[in-house]
């Protein structure tokens, strides 16, 4: 392989023996890019900063709390309080966490509309949805760390949702809780827990990305790269696009970390955990809210269970559901109103899991959980038999330049 | 494995032996790293809890900690202790008799743990919503327990759980 020439003698000196900056350069300067990459894509890059947030400021944290039932609530309020900055870098993490949510949300999203999940991307997919899992861990943990009474008794009632499954469900508990109930070895295990899942969402990340690099992005057109008039370099075309991205980003999180760093916690969560007393209003964070509707819709409670990890279990299996070869929306006029009606039908579930489980909200959610699995289940596999795709273009540059041979030499996009 | 040719087998033979003992090696060490997650033995030591009931009136209720989980004592009125014996328990989702529930009629000793998803039922205090058979309510999921704490309508699965206990005199329990 003939590595790139770096004037740098030191440079020069170490790549030979350490080849970091020819991996680099291959990964960022080299690294073609599909050139009609639109805002959305923006949000992978993003997720991966927000992670690094996340670590930063979760590594500040752990140096001021104490993972223990008497101080754990103390500590954080000493953190808010007391330590220099302690309130910034607790709401960046609180806050961050949300964020990190909506970002990877609107993520998944993008991947679901331009059919980012087909081949030959169904491992890149899949790593995707671990990370999602994992994601989904780290925030549960974290939520119990300030050991409040949302912190207990959400804590209380996802354990309890592993005393559904038969035979081995009370022993499962008994094992996650350290006791008979949730308790300080609960406390200790979840932040052992909590400092770890991160780091391995770091290395599957990493595999996400390794994933990514052997065919490239996606693009809006769902087409593949037929040649070099199709691409641009990663760096600086693409970093620099992702930097602006993150300049707004960052200017919505900071609005929301100084104005109303509170918008997404719930006030319950502010008074000490008491293992006597259960808030009247259980919710999760808003984030697992269309889980926990699924959760709630259902009246058996191990079939309830079941339900809402097949929410996310049927993600894993998306890319042999779909099989119309098609990649994007733009081309496939049913998929692209079905899309938007699954959507919809995820704000639903969200709204629905916020609200007490009574009413016209049960028969709703009813109603939204059984969408949810037709979209997967029986929709997408019919659409790959009966949906008419529109024409496709013959190439990524056709649409601009008229012709799909012609060069990239000058383009405005 | 599928190699039928003399020599073959004997090597495989050793590989698979040595992966077996391997395996269970693995195992050997696995356990102990599982099993430090379960309760430790002062967790364990906290095991039981005494009460003295003699001071809970009747129609009164008392919320006792054990396990770290709240335990209901309810001293039942002679209404309630009818109601929940003139129960049909052919018709209950975990059917019960009421006597199999309590050592004395009068006192009703219970975990107080929905066997849903582990919230707190309400109903010890005489202002909380005691739901639709006058027992305790869950305000979790909705879940309605009878004077006697068995299921009757809502998502969770059995009854409230009665703790293991003894009368270690007149008036004393000792739960666990």
């Amino acid at each position: 392989m003939s590595g790139p020439n770096f004037s740098n003698p030191v440079v020069r000196w170490i790549d030979h023996r350490l080849p970091v900056f020819t991996f680099m350069h291959h990964e960022m300067h080299e690294y073609p890019t599909p050139k009609n990459l639109n805002y959305w894509w923006n949000f992978g890059s993003l997720a991966g900063i927000v992670l690094v947030i996340m670590l930063l400021t979760g590594i500040i944290l752990a140096m001021h709390y104490t993972p223990h039932v008497d101080y754990a609530f103390q500590s954080v309020e000493r953190i808010m309080r007391d330590v220099n900055y302690g309130w910034l870098i607790r709401y960046i993490h609180a806050n961050g966490a949300s964020f990190f949510f909506i970002v990877v949300y609107i993520h998944i999203f993008r991947g679901l509309y331009y059919g980012s999940y087909k081949a030959p991307r169904e491992l890149l997919w899949m790593l995707g949805v671990v990370i999602l899992l994992l994601m989904m861990a780290t925030a549960f943990m974290g939520y119990v760390l300030p050991w409040g009474q949302m912190s207990f008794w959400g804590a209380t009632v996802i354990t309890n949702l592993f005393s559904a499954l038969p035979g081995v469900g009370e022993w499962i508990v008994t094992l996650l809780w350290g006791g008979f109930s949730v308790d300080n070895p609960t406390l200790n295990r979840f932040f052992s827990l909590h400092y770890l899942l991160p780091f391995v969402i770091v290395g599957v990340v990493v595999l996400h990305i390794v994933a990514l690099h052997r065919f490239g992005s996606n693009n809006p057109l769902g087409i593949d790269v037929r040649g070099k008039q199709d691409s641009i370099p990663f760096h600086p075309y693409y970093t620099v696009k992702d930097m602006f991205g993150l300049g707004v980003f960052l200017t919505i999180f900071a609005a929301v970390v100084f104005f109303m760093p509170n918008a997404m916690g719930h006030p319950d969560n502010y008074i000490p955990a008491n293992p006597l007393v259960t808030p009247a209003h259980i919710v999760p964070e808003w984030y697992f809210l269309p889980f926990y509707a699924i959760l709630r819709a259902v009246p058996d409670k191990l079939l309830g269970v079941l339900a809402m990890f097949a929410a996310i279990a049927v993600l894993f299996i998306l890319p042999w559901l779909d099989r119309s070869p098609v990649r994007s929306a733009t081309f496939r006029p049913l998929f692209k109103i079905f899309f938007w009606i699954f959507a919809a039908n995820c704000v639903l579930l969200t709204y629905l899991g916020g609200k007490p489980a009574e009413g016209i909200y049960v028969i709703l959610s009813r109603l939204a959980t059984v969408y949810y699995f037709f979209h997967f289940l029986i929709l997408l596999p019919g659409l790959s038999i009966f949906e008419t795709p529109k024409p496709l273009p013959r190439s990524i540059s056709q649409p601009v330049l008229g012709s799909g041979t012609a060069g990239a030499s000058k383009e405005n996009s | 494995m599928a190699e039928t040719h003399e020599g073959a087998t004997r090597r495989d033979f050793i590989h698979v032996a040595s992966a077996t003992m391997g395996a269970v090696g693995a195992a050997c060490v696995a356990w102990p790293l599982i099993d430090q997650m379960n309760p430790a033995a002062d967790t364990l030591a906290l095991a039981t809890t005494e009460f003295d009931v003699s001071g809970v009136e009747e129609g009164m209720a008392v919320t006792i900690v054990w396990r770290g989980k709240p335990v209901f004592v309810r001293h039942r009125t002679a209404k309630e202790i009818e109601e929940a014996g003139a129960v049909d328990i052919n018709d209950l989702p975990d059917p019960e008799t009421d006597g199999a529930r309590a050592a004395k009629p009068e006192m009703l000793v219970l975990v107080g743990v929905c066997t849903h998803l582990g919230c707190v039922p309400l109903g010890q205090k005489a202002t909380d919503p005691r739901g639709e058979w006058g027992g305790w309510f869950c305000p979790c999921h909705g879940s309605h327990y009878d004077t006697s704490g068995r299921i009757r309508k809502g998502p969770a699965p059995t009854n409230l759980p009665v703790p293991p206990y003894e009368y270690i005199s007149d008036t004393v329990i000792r739960i666990g």
